[in-house]
């Protein structure tokens, strides 16, 4: 049983206009077998959260904490995290020319396990999960992410969350851009690993229609770079009616009516 | 036999898909030649200047070619200032020692012969014409040249290793001549070290039948200046493997041509480079498809690291009108991994004939930059690691195609080697 714990974090980005604050006091405890969605507009800051959680350069934490187990996060590298369980799939993948996947898929599970794989049942291993996400054989030989499709790009995120097998999973849109068929294999992918019991999920999601595959045990609400409003499941189902525009108008005035 | 197919282009500029950060190809001056001239004229000489690579001078004569002034199309990357006077000067310095031996200082394969010989020998010649000024000086100065000769029929077990150090800054000229005989079969490894101011003429002369590889690999000091014009002739059905490694020296230029006499040759040409701060690495490479049915594959790689790192690829491939059933391909990948370093790349396929199996190229330029640097530690890569793995697996192809198990270790730790000392 591991825990997440996120709190009151505020970060910031440096930009040509000066500081610009993101996230402003942002407070969550994910544990072990549990889901969690966060919903919440274009611009909220959503994606800023999980690529803080991941160590990304750009963002600043100026206060507030993040620990996994009770270890600083914040001090760790961005290999260190993923190396202590974290794993982001990116709302927008890198292309990484000159690396095939095989090559990076094998090199990721020996940086991440601390030793190489056996070659035999990790090559199994990787064929399978990738019949299982509809990923073609021959994209083990291509470079990675160059010159995948959107869809393709999200499924090879999911492979790689199959084979890595994370603590805690940071979905960023990972639905976006993926066809009806598309949502359902990723989600799969995404349900086969949670299945096993080891992994907690943070799903960041602009639309509910995810959430019909993979159910969240907590909503949150994300507007102007703080949680709005929290709940189960059924928050998600009244923003599917209702849209953000209750909140956009509250953060607007700064009150906010259930 | 087919059509022109879609893919083949004249002469212009690749159309491939760029890739993120994708740099326009080179069209430009180098900066230190910069000038009023508009490009693609060719400077004065006998012979009829022409854009068409079929149209350039060539001659054994030094004064048939006018001096340089950087503005030529062959010249028009070169920084002229570097060459020390390889442009200018008379070629007197001593030439780099020649020593040939087997891989890791073992004994030569059995049979191959290694002779010394003066100017007026047979063999010189046999393959190759300068096709410029600095080659044309070379060819004019050498005392004596080394002739490398595979016996016919002789399978060569191990690699021949070709030593030439350098120990003088002095302007040098240096001519070689390497014969693999017919149905023989060998690699040879010509291996730059030291410290050279050299323009070099090599000379291949690839018998029918023959399967040569020739591997020229530049690991010189930091200072040294070399032109290498390495130019192979190749016979009926015969094969030829040329692989240009380029890691080391202020400027390097090396010009490998590959010419088709008889109908059924095949050529492969590869080259990998790794240009550090300053260093200008050139490679302009010239496949002339002049009789029918031959085959050309072309595949160059570089990697790019610190200010003012300049690498230059040309590829010129002629298919005349004589060559129906030319099969050909060419492909330049340049990887740049910090701002400052500048990667020249020009494909230029010209074809006189429809009468084809198939003709193309590509060329893109690359970047390896921060947020790919994130997406490989964000999967637990350390930093240091993510970036050899990029640079190991993009130059990596090339050095798989050498295929003399020694050098290709010692060239993949070459590659890390620049890598670490580029500290990036
Ligand atoms: N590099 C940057 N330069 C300037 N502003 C930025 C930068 N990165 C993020 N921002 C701003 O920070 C805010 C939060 O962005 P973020 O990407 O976290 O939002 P999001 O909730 O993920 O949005 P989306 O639903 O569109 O993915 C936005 O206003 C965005 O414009
Ligand atoms: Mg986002």
């Amino acid at each position: 049983m591991s825990t997440l714990e996120i709190k009151d974090l505020h970060v910031s980005i440096e930009t040509e206009q000066g500081t610009k604050q993101i996230l402003k006091g942002v407070s969550l405890t994910i544990q072990t077998g549990e889901i969690h969605a966060i919903m919440g507009p274009n611009g909220s800051g959503k994606s800023t959260l999980a690529a803080t959680i991941a160590g990304h350069p750009r963002y600043t934490v100026d206060s507030g904490s993040i620990t996994l187990d009770g270890e600083d996060v914040l001090e760790m590298s961005v290999d260190e995290r993923a190396r202590a369980g974290l794993f982001l799939a990116m709302q927008y993948p890198v292309e990484v020319p000159g690396v095939t996947m095989t090559n990076f898929l094998r090199t990721a599970k020996t940086a991440l396990d601390g030793e190489a794989p056996s070659l035999r049942t990790w090559t199994k291993e990787v064929k399978e999960a990738m019949a299982h996400l509809r990923i073609d054989a021959d994209f083990a030989q291509r470079n990675v992410n160059e010159g995948f499709s959107g869809g393709e790009k999200k499924r090879v995120e999911i492979l790689q969350l199959e084979l890595f097998k994370p603590k805690f999973a940071i979905m960023d849109e990972t639905d976006s851009g993926l066809d009806v068929d598309a949502l359902k294999v990723v989600s799969e992918g995404h349900n086969r690993e949670f299945a096993r019991g080891a992994m907690g999920t943070l799903l960041i999601t602009h639309y509910t229609r995810i959430l019909r595959y993979i159910k969240p045990d907590f909503v949150h609400v994300f507007v102007d770079g703080k949680i709005a409003e929290e709940g189960g499941p059924e928050l998600a189902d009244r923003l599917e009616e209702e849209g953000y525009d209750r909140f956009l108008a509250a953060a607007a005035t700064g009150t906010v009516k259930a | 036999m087919t059509e022109m197919t879609e893919k083949a282009r004249i002469g212009a500029p690749s159309a491939a898909p760029v890739i993120d950060g994708f740099t326009e190809e080179g069209e430009n001056l180098s900066p230190l030649n910069a000038g009023p001239v508009k490009a693609h004229s060719h400077g004065g000489g006998v012979g009829v200047p022409d854009s068409s690579r079929a149209g350039r001078l060539t001659s054994y004569k030094l004064a048939d070619f006018a001096p340089l002034t950087g503005r030529e199309e062959d010249w028009r990357f070169t920084p002229l200032k570097r060459l020390r006077g390889l442009h200018t000067d008379a070629l007197t310095g001593a030439a780099p020692k020649i020593a040939v031996s087997g891989p890791n200082g073992s004994e030569a394969p059995a049979g191959i012969t290694v002779e010394t010989v003066g100017r007026d020998d047979a063999r010189i010649g046999t393959a190759g014409i300068p096709e410029d000024r600095v080659a044309a000086a070379a060819w004019e100065a050498f005392a004596e040249a080394t002739v490398i000769t595979i016996p016919a029929e002789l399978q060569a077990e191990t690699g021949v290793i070709v030593s030439v150090n350098g120990h003088s800054k002095d302007p040098a000229a240096q001519h070689i001549v390497i014969v693999a005989e017919k149905f023989s079969k060998a690699v040879v490894v010509l291996d730059h070290k030291g410290s050279a101011t050299l323009s070099q003429n090599v000379e291949v002369d690839v018998r029918d039948g023959a399967d040569l590889t020739v591997v020229s690999v530049q690991e010189w000091d930091d200072d040294a200046v070399h032109a290498s014009a390495q130019a192979a002739r190749i016979g009926r059905d015969a094969k030829f493997k040329h692989v240009a490694v380029n890691l080391g020296g202020d400027l390097v230029r090396v010009t490998p041509a590959s010419k088709f006499t008889q109908p059924g040759g095949e050529v492969e040409m590869y080259g990998l480079y790794f240009a550090d701060a300053g260093q200008h690495l050139e490679q302009r490479l010239f496949v002339d498809h002049a009789v029918p049915n031959c085959k050309s594959r072309v595949l160059y790689k570089g990697a790019l690291q610190g200010k003012g790192a300049h690498t230059v690829w040309v590829g010129d491939v002629l298919i005349r009108k004589e060559a129906e059933g030319t099969d050909t391909y060419e492909v330049n990948r340049n990887l740049v991994l910090t701002d400052g370093a500048r990667a020249d790349s020009v494909p230029n396929l010209e074809i006189e004939t429809g009468l084809i199996e198939g003709a193309g190229h590509a060329s893109a330029t690359g970047r390896f930059d921060d947020e790919q640097l994130f997406y490989l530690m964000a999967r637990g890569i350390p930093e240091d690691d993510a970036r050899r793995l990029v640079v190991r697996g993009f130059l990596f192809e090339i050095i798989q195609q050498i295929k003399v198990p020694a050098l290709e270790e010692r060239l993949a730790a070459a590659v890390e080697r620049e890598l670490a000392a580029g500290n990036i």
